[in-house]
C-alpha cells in the first residue's frame, strides 16, 4: 500500500477552507457562518498535520493543539455573543447587526 | 544736552498718552482723559522748547544733529536706521506742531465735551501727534514715511470719528483712498531714491546730490523722475491739484480736527517733504515749474470754488487746499524758505479760524450753514474777534502774518531765481479772491440781520477752554509774521536766516550767484518798505474786502442778481466745477464695476471660491463613497478581508515566481 501523497491533504485543506470562506462571505445565519469559521480553523489544521507528517516533525502538531485551544476559546464567546444577539435582536441574521458602524 | 541726545522722549510723550487713554480712557472720567491728553501734548511741546534752547547752543557744524537708535531693517545693501534728526526746517516744524498740537487739544476738550466716545478721540489725537512729530523728526525716507502713513491712518480715523454717519465714514474713506494714490508715487519714489543713491538717510542722498550735475531745462533725469514721484505724494497728501478732492470731504470730522490735521499741520507735510528734499529739486527745473504750476493752479482753481460755498467749514477747506497752493508755489519758484514761512503763519491762521468756526457752529448748536447765521457779532464778541484778525491774516492785509508770507511768495514769483509772471498772476488774483470769500464768511456770519430761528437757536459764546486757544492763535496771527518784518524795510530776515543753512548747505551753484545781486539790490530800505505795503498783492486784497462788503452789506441784492447773470458759471462753481462727478464716472464707477463684476463675481465667487469650494465637494464625495465600504455588515468586511487574502497570496506567488525564475 503506497502512502498517500502530501499534495492529495494540501488540496483537500485548499477546497475545505475556499468552501469555509464562501460560506462566510455568502451565508447570513450567525450559526452556519460560525460553523464555516470552524471548518476554516480545520481546513489549517489538518495542512499543518499533514506538513508534519511529511516532515517528520513535531513543530506542525503542537500549532494544531494551540489552534484547537484558540477554537475552543473562540467557541465560548462567539457562542456568548450568539446567544445574546438572539435574544436582543430575535434574529439571527447578521445583517440585521450593523450598529457598531459610524 | 540732554534732550539733543534723547530725542525719542518727544516722541515717546504723545504716544505714551494714546497708549495710556486708549487702554484705561474707556473707564475714566472725562477730567483724567484730559489731564493725559493735554498733558502729555503740553510736555511735548516744554520738550520742544527745551530742546529748541539747546539746538541753539550747537555749533553749525553740528547740524543737522542725527540720533540713531537702532538698526530696524537689513537686507542686502538695504539698511534703515530708526534715527531721528533735528535741524532748522525741523524746530520750525516742531514748533509748530507741537504749539498748535496742544492748543488744539486744551480747545478739544471744551469743544468734544459733549460727544461720545470721549477717550478715542483723544487716543487719536494723541497719536496723530505722534506720527506726525515722526514725520517731520524722521532722518531718513523711511522713518519719514512711517510718519507720512501714520498720519494719514490718523486722518481716516478723526474724519470718521462719528462712523456711525454715512457721509463721514464715506468721507474718511475717500482720504483714506485718495491719498494712498499719491503714496504710491511717494512710495516708488522712495524706492528710485534707494536705487541711485544706495540710501535712504537725507545726510547721504543730499551729499551725494549735491555732486551731480543740474539737470537740463527740458532733461528728464534721475532726480527730475524722483522729484516728480515724491512731489505725487506731496499732492496727495497735500491736497493739490488734481488729488485735492478729499480734503473738502474730510471737513465731516469734528472741527478740531479740521483745525490741527486737515489746515495746521498733516497737510502740510507735503510741503514739509519737498523742502526736505530741496537739494533734489533744486537740480531739476522741470519737477520746479511742475510744483510750481499745480501750486499755483491749486491756489487759483479752488480759491474760485471757495467763493460760492455757503458752508462754514467748505469754505475754509478750499481756502485750506488754495493756501498749500501758495507754499507749493513758493517752493516751485525755489523760495522754500517762504513756503515754510506761509506754513508756519498758515498754521496758526488757519488754525485760528477753524477754530474760529467751530465756536461758531458751537454757538449755533451745530448748524453749518452760513446762509443760517448773520448778525452774531454781538452775541459771540470773542469768536467774532478772532476771526476776523484770522481773516485779516489771510487776506494779506499789512501788519499782520498772512501778509508778510504770502508777499514773500509772490516777491519770488515775481522776481527770484525761477521767476514766474503768470504763475505770480495767478497768485495775485487768487490773493484777491481769498480776501473777497473770507470776507464773505465773516460778513455773512457776524454782520447783518440773524437769518436763524432767534427764539429756538441760543446762541452762546463758548466756553473759556476754547476761547482761550482762539485769543492765543490770533495774538500769533497778528505777530507770528513780523520775524520776517524786518526784511520788509530793507533788513535782515530773521526767519530766513535762521532757514539758510538748510535750503543752501547743497543747493546748485547757479541759485547761490543769482542769489546774491538780489540782496545787493535791497539798497533803499524805506522804498522797498514802501513799495511792499503798496505792492500789487496788498492792493487787490483790499479790493477783495471792498467787494465783499459791498456785495453782503452795501447791497445784499448784487450776488443774487450776479448769480443769475452769470448762472452757467455759478451752478459750475456751486457744483465744484463737478470734479467729483467726473472722477466718478470715470474712474470710481468703472472701478466699482470691475470689482464687482469681475474681481468678485468671476475672480473670487468663480475662481477663488471655485477652486476650494470645488476641493472639498471632490473630497467630500469621494469620502461619500469610500463610507459606504464601512457598512457595519459584518459579511461585507469579510468579503474584504478575503479579497485581501486573495489579492496578498496573488502578489505573493507572483513575487515567488519572479524570484524562482
Amino acid at each position: 500500500m503506497s502512502v498517500v501523497p502530501i499534495s492529495w491533504y494540501l488540496v483537500l485543506s485548499a477546497i475545505l477552507f475556499g468552501l469555509g470562506a464562501v460560506a462566510v462571505v455568502f451565508k447570513r445565519n450567525i450559526i452556519t457562518i460560525f460553523m464555516s469559521i470552524e471548518l476554516m480553523l480545520n481546513a489549517v489544521n489538518l495542512a499543518f498535520v499533514a506538513f508534519a507528517r511529511a516532515h517528520g516533525q513535531l513543530d506542525g502538531l503542537v500549532f494544531v493543539f494551540f489552534v484547537i485551544v484558540v477554537a475552543a476559546a473562540e467557541a465560548a464567546v462567539g457562542l456568548a455573543i450568539v446567544i445574546m444577539l438572539a435574544q436582543n435582536r430575535e434574529s439571527l441574521n447578521v445583517e440585521r447587526v450593523n450598529l457598531l458602524k459610524l | 544736552m540732554f534732550l539733543l541726545n534723547h530725542l525719542w522722549i518727544i516722541l515717546a510723550l504723545p504716544l505714551a498718552g494714546a497708549a495710556i487713554n486708549g487702554l484705561f480712557g474707556k473707564r475714566w472720567s472725562q477730567p483724567a482723559v484730559n489731564t493725559v491728553a493735554v498733558g502729555s501734548v503740553t510736555l511735548a511741546f516744554l520738550a520742544v522748547a527745551e530742546l529748541i534752547r539747546e539746538f541753539s547752543q550747537l555749533a553749525a557744524d553740528q547740524i543737522p544733529h542725527v540720533g540713531a537708535y537702532f538698526t530696524w531693517m537689513i537686507a542686502g545693501p538695504f539698511r534703515v536706521d530708526f534715527a531721528l534728526q533735528v535741524d532748522q526746517l525741523t524746530v520750525v516744524m516742531l514748533c509748530v506742531v507741537s504749539f498748535v498740537g496742544m492748543l488744539i487739544h486744551i480747545y478739544s476738550t471744551g469743544y468734544m465735551a459733549h460727544e461720545g466716545g470721549y477717550y478715542r478721540f483723544f487716543c487719536y489725537l494723541n497719536l496723530f501727534m505722534f506720527f506726525m512729530l515722526t514725520l517731520v523728526m524722521g532722518a531718513n525716507l523711511i522713518v519719514m514715511f512711517v510718519g507720512w502713513e501714520g498720519v494719514g491712518l490718523c486722518s481716516y480715523l478723526l474724519i470718521g470719528f462719528w462712523f456711525l454717519k454715512k457721509s463721514a465714514a464715506d468721507a474718511g474713506k475717500k482720504a483714506f483712498i485718495v491719498t494712498r494714490i499719491g503714496d504710491f508715487g511717494f512710495t516708488v519714489g522712495i524706492l528710485l531714491v534707494f536705487a541711485t543713491f544706495h540710501s535712504v538717510a537725507f545726510g547721504d542722498i543730499f551729499k551725494q546730490a549735491a555732486g551731480m550735475p543740474v539737470d537740463g531745462p527740458s532733461q528728464m533725469g534721475v532726480l527730475t523722475v524722483i522729484c516728480l514721484l515724491l512731489f505725487t505724494g506731496a499732492i496727495g497728501k497735500s491736497a493739490q491739484l488734481p488729488l485735492y478732492v478729499w480734503l473738502p470731504d474730510a471737513m465731516e470730522g469734528p472741527t478740531p480736527v479740521s483745525a490741527l490735521i486737515h489746515a495746521a499741520t498733516m497737510v502740510t507735510a507735503g510741503v514739509y517733504m519737498v523742502a526736505r528734499m530741496n537739494p533734489l529739486f533744486s537740480r531739476s527745473p522741470i519737477a520746479m515749474l511742475a510744483v510750481a504750476i499745480v501750486g499755483a493752479v491749486t491756489a487759483l482753481y479752488a480759491a474760485t470754488i471757495g467763493l460760492v460755498q455757503t458752508d462754514i467749514k467748505k469754505v475754509l477747506a478750499y481756502s485750506t487746499v488754495s493756501q498749500l497752493g501758495y507754499m507749493f508755489l513758493a517752493c516751485g519758484v525755489g523760495a522754500y524758505t517762504a513756503g515754510i514761512f506761509h506754513l508756519m503763519t498758515h498754521a496758526f491762521f488757519k488754525g485760528l479760524l477753524f477754530l474760529a468756526a467751530g465756536s461758531v457752529i458751537h454757538a449755533m448748536g451745530g448748524e453749518q450753514d452760513m446762509m443760517k447765521m448773520g448778525g452774531l457779532r454781538k452775541k459771540i464778541p470773542v469768536t467774532y474777534w478772532t476771526m476776523l484778525i484770522g481773516t485779516l491774516a489771510i487776506a494779506g492785509i499789512p501788519g499782520f502774518a498772512g501778509f508778510f508770507s504770502k508777499d514773500e511768495i509772490l516777491e519770488a514769483a515775481q522776481s527770484g531765481p525761477h521767476a514766474n509772471l503768470v504763475l505770480w498772476l495767478m497768485g495775485v488774483i487768487a490773493a484777491g479772491l481769498t480776501s473777497f470769500y473770507m470776507f464773505r464768511l465773516v460778513f455773512l456770519t457776524f454782520f447783518g440781520e440773524p437769518r436763524y430761528d432767534e427764539h429756538h437757536v441760543h446762541v452762546h459764546e463758548s466756553p473759556k477752554s476754547m476761547t482761550i486757544p482762539l485769543m492765543i492763535l490770533a495774538f500769533l496771527s497778528i505777530f507770528g509774521g513780523w520775524v520776517a518784518a524786518p526784511h520788509f524795510a530793507g533788513g535782515v530776515d530773521y526767519f530766513e536766516r535762521f532757514l539758510t543753512p538748510v535750503f543752501s548747505a547743497y543747493s546748485p551753484v547757479s541759485d547761490a550767484i543769482s542769489a546774491a545781486p538780489a540782496e545787493a539790490a535791497a539798497a533803499s530800505p524805506a522804498m522797498d518798505l514802501l513799495h511792499a505795503l503798496t505792492g500789487v498783492p496788498v492792493i487787490v486784497g483790499i479790493l477783495g474786502l471792498l467787494l465783499a462788503w459791498w456785495f453782503y452789506i452795501k447791497s445784499p441784492e448784487t450776488p443774487k442778481r450776479l448769480a443769475q447773470s452769470v448762472r452757467g458759471l455759478y451752478t459750475l462753481l456751486l457744483n465744484k466745477y463737478y470734479v467729483d462727478e467726473i472722477y466718478a464716472a470715470l474712474i470710481v464707477r468703472p472701478l466699482l464695476w470691475i470689482s464687482t463684476n469681475v474681481l468678485w463675481h468671476v475672480v473670487d465667487e468663480g475662481i477663488i471660491d471655485g477652486t476650494v469650494n470645488g476641493t472639498a465637494r471632490v473630497l467630500r464625495e469621494s469620502g461619500g463613497k469610500l463610507r459606504e465600504l464601512q457598512s457595519g455588515n459584518a459579511r461585507s468586511y469579510a468579503t474584504w478581508v478575503v479579497i485581501g487574502a486573495v489579492g496578498f497570496t496573488v502578489i505573493l506567488f507572483g513575487l515567488m515566481m519572479g524570484v524562482a525564475r
